[in-house]
């Protein structure tokens, strides 16, 4: 039991450096953007008292707000479950192209491939609950799995790298979802905006309660979650998706087919990303509006605080579902932009990533399970 | 089975994937032909007449209009990319076929631009001018990435680092008074993220593409948080205006050339500079081999005596500069003011421009071209009132760029060591 808590406490160590590190950076942006902490500073000299009191004041005022809106009441925590929702999703999509040896940033083309299938599903059908409903969420699942594939399919038939592909497919996603909207066919009727069509009641993804925002889709991603650590960890599938992702000419040596495991991987991580935009037209906004979620960048760090594990990724997106629906209730108390929050994230993200230099900041030594992540190999072949 | 006879069974097969491959170059080209006549020839009315415009008010000689007839100057279009079609299929245009490729495309664009400008007036000088500043920040960029990645460290930070420097340029540049010190501040900002996705990349060996981006994803936050803090409270600090054109004496008065070329701001001389320069320096000088070394077979480059790991700070850093420049367009070389991710994935069409220019300047160059031809040409046919959604020109350099890695259409391939880690051991 010890030695298990042990171990625990040594893989969550840098973790859980990082994300100290990263808020206590975020804190000092917070004091050295605050007009009234700067003017205290400048008399440091001559009150250093008041100088460090105003900051510690803007910068607990600021997280204090933080923490309250996210984790403070029966609301709050149904906020910080919804936005957790679909990073789960797209965590442990970034995650099981990790594990195959690729890096699926195309997270926020795919999430628009599933949110637009799904809501066109979601409006034009006029069947029962019980058909709709699985029907719309396996159109989302079906379009980003789709999306992610050509990725897949273009890396194994022709090497193109998969980052250069995603990126551009992200765009593409982009630009076909603004044409969507503004044809007849998606857009709202008597609106000039782009803007969707409502998703009917039947599509919608039951709540909790009538007065919290929460939805089935949660259970959903967590069912998944557990979906994903049985087919990497327990079965066959997984085993190979290792092995390439390990090392793809050993894997290829071993009579394993590389290039169907990278189709397969891409089609998988597309479609949990396409599932996340399911989720999140059918169980939150019930329409589409254009524009990037940036679930796909966010997804990334997820991934790697969760240590490319499913469990881990759910811990992680609850930590960031507690950024996230905490960040408007700084906005609006406190006067701290939101986008501190994706300051954070950023800054969660160089600590994960290189672990060396949390180790340097905090003088802690080498341990198992601490090493540099790498990924991608050259782009080029 | 003799090795002879394997061998050249291997040989046949290489030829019939090229000669496939011609065949289908052919195809395309005969489709084009087709599209062209059919669709840009026989979509127009008879007897209509396109107008192009040849001067920009207030610049160079004055010119006539250029008007022609619509349909015959289709169909004229149509004929001859069919006859090249023909040829390619015939027999196979082998050394040349660039060339005739680059015919064919700009046959079609003319073709497109008649039949959108078939009753109406088109401006033709307008349009290069602006494909040519559309471009600028595009092309500075891709040299950015050409730099990174000739010296081994694939950047996709491009986007945060053109983000960063648009906002550090607006920002000094008010502060100061004086927009080349604008610039300065956004150069030296470039060159301090390229500083850091360096040391990311080389002393603390993170994945390449994590620090790539981290860089965007920080770039983004942090000009938004610090835009609405700073910028919304004191709003003359975000007001540096737009450098000014400087027109070339005598140049500036050739028709269609002068306006073009000869009557911009800095940054588009400085682009039109720095793309033979850099050619030069990578192609033609010590420094340049060093750092080309350094990015195909950096152990080799170490075995000479090369410093791979200072060459590649260096490299980094400068291309960090140049894209900072390439960032400062947006705030001092057109807009005039900050606003909140106003670089909006134009660092990710630079990356695009990079690839499909196959990592050399003047390709960045002309890939720049290119994409800015497909934006510019956007916001006009809005005003022709086209059938063609804009939204699909807007997709124009991801799906060219998609077809480039896939190798569809010729093939790039970026610098061997591109992305990976050097340890000297």
């Amino acid at each position: 039991m010890s030695a298990a808590l042990a171990r625990a406490g040594r893989v969550a160590l840098v973790p859980a450096l990082a994300i100290f590190s990263a808020l206590a950076v975020g804190g000092l942006i917070i004091v050295v953007s605050d007009s009234t902490a700067l003017r205290d500073w400048s008399s440091f000299v001559a009150n250093p008292g008041r100088a460090l009191s105003t900051s510690w004041d803007v910068v607990s005022g600021a997280y204090g707000a933080l923490f309250r809106t996210s984790l403070g009441g029966r609301r709050a925590i149904s906020e910080t479950l919804l936005e957790a929702t679909p990073l789960v999703l797209t965590g442990l999509s970034v995650t099981f192209a990790f594990r195959a040896g690729l890096f699926n940033i195309g997270g926020d083309g795919q999430f628009l491939a599933g949110a637009l299938t799904s809501v066109y599903v979601g409006f034009s059908l006029d069947i029962p609950a019980a058909l709709h409903l699985p029907l719309a969420l396996a159109a989302g699942v079906a379009a980003g799995a789709l999306w992610g594939g050509i990725a897949g399919v273009l890396k194994a038939r022709t090497g193109a790298h998969e980052v250069i592909t995603t990126i551009m497919l992200n765009f593409v996603a982009l630009r076909l979802v603004d044409y969507a909207l503004s044809t007849d066919v998606f857009r709202r009727t008597g609106r000039s905006d782009p803007i969707s069509k409502q998703v009917l009641e039947t599509a919608r993804l039951p709540r909790f309660s009538d007065d919290l925002r929460v939805h089935a889709g949660l259970v959903l991603a967590l069912v998944t979650a557990y979906g994903v650590w049985w087919l990497l960890f327990r079965s066959t599938t997984g085993f190979r998706v290792r092995a390439v992702g390990a090392s793809p000419s050993a894997a290829r040596y071993a009579g394993m087919a590389v290039g169907g495991t990278w189709v397969l991987s891409m089609l998988v991580a597309g479609g949990l990303a396409g599932l996340a935009g399911a989720t999140t037209v059918l169980g939150v906004r019930f329409s589409l509006t254009g524009g990037f979620s940036n679930l796909g960048f966010d997804a990334i760090a997820l991934a790697l605080l969760g240590r490319s594990h499913p469990a881990g990724v759910v811990a992680a997106a609850l930590l960031f579902g507690v950024l996230r629906a905490g960040a408007t209730g700084m906005a609006a108390e406190a006067s701290t932009p939101v986008d501190i929050i994706v300051v954070i994230q950023a800054l969660v993200i160089v600590f994960v990533a290189a672990p060396s230099l949390i180790r340097s900041v905090y003088r802690i030594g080498a341990g198992r399970g601490t090493g540099p992540v790498a990924f991608s190999s050259s782009w080029g072949s | 089975m003799t090795a002879a006879t394997r061998a050249a069974g291997v040989l046949t097969t290489s030829q019939a994937a090229e000669r496939r491959r011609a065949r289908t170059i052919g195809v395309v080209f005969l489709l084009a032909a087709a599209v062209m006549g059919a669709g840009f020839g026989l979509g127009v009315e008879a007897g209509l007449d396109s107008t192009f415009g040849l001067n920009v008010r207030g610049t160079g000689a004055e010119l006539p209009d250029l008007v022609v007839p619509s349909r015959l100057v289709a169909a004229v279009l149509a004929v001859v990319c069919a006859g090249l079609g023909g040829v390619q299929l015939a027999r196979g245009f082998t050394r040349r076929l660039p060339a005739v490729a680059a015919v064919v495309a700009v046959c079609f664009v003319a073709a497109f631009l008649t039949w959108a400008a078939a009753g109406a007036s088109f401006n033709l000088t307008g349009m290069l001018q602006s494909t040519l500043l559309r471009a600028t920040p595009l092309a500075l960029g891709a040299c950015a990435g050409v730099l990174c990645e000739r010296a081994g460290v694939v950047n996709i930070a491009l986007e945060g680092m053109m983000l960063t420097a648009a906002f550090t340029g607006a920002l000094v540049a008010s502060a100061a008074g004086d927009q080349l010190v604008g610039v300065v501040g956004a150069v030296a900002v470039g060159g301090l993220l390229g500083l850091v996705l360096a040391l990311l990349s080389i002393r603390y060996r993170v994945d390449q593409i994590i620090g790539g981006t981290v860089i965007n994803i920080f770039a983004l936050g942090l000009t938004s948080f610090l835009s609405q803090k700073v910028f919304s409270e004191y709003q003359e600090l975000n007001s540096p205006g737009v450098l000014r054109v400087v027109r070339i004496p005598l140049l500036a008065e050739l028709p269609v050339l002068g306006p073009v070329l000869f009557a911009n701001n800095l940054f588009v001389y400085a682009m039109l500079l720095l793309v033979p320069l850099l050619t030069i320096g990578l192609f033609r000088t010590r420094w340049g081999l060093r750092v080309r070394a350094v990015g195909e077979h950096p152990r080799a480059a170490d075995t000479v005596g090369i410093d791979v790991l200072q060459v590649r700070y260096r490299t980094v850093v400068l291309g960090g500069m140049v894209a900072g420049l390439a960032g400062a367009f947006f705030t001092l070389g057109s807009v005039g003011r900050f606003d909140e991710n106003m670089t909006a994935g134009r660092g990710f069409i630079a990356l695009a421009a990079l690839i499909f220019g196959r990592w050399h300047p003047v390709g960045a160059l002309a890939a720049a071209l290119v994409f800015g031809f497909a934006e510019s040409l956007q916001s006009k046919l809005a005003i022709l009132s086209t059938p063609i959604p804009s939204e699909f020109l807007l997709m124009a350099p991801y799906l060219v760029t998609l077809l480039v890695v896939a190798g569809v259409v010729g093939r790039s391939r970026a610098p061997a060591a591109d992305g990976q880690p050097y340890v000297k051991g």
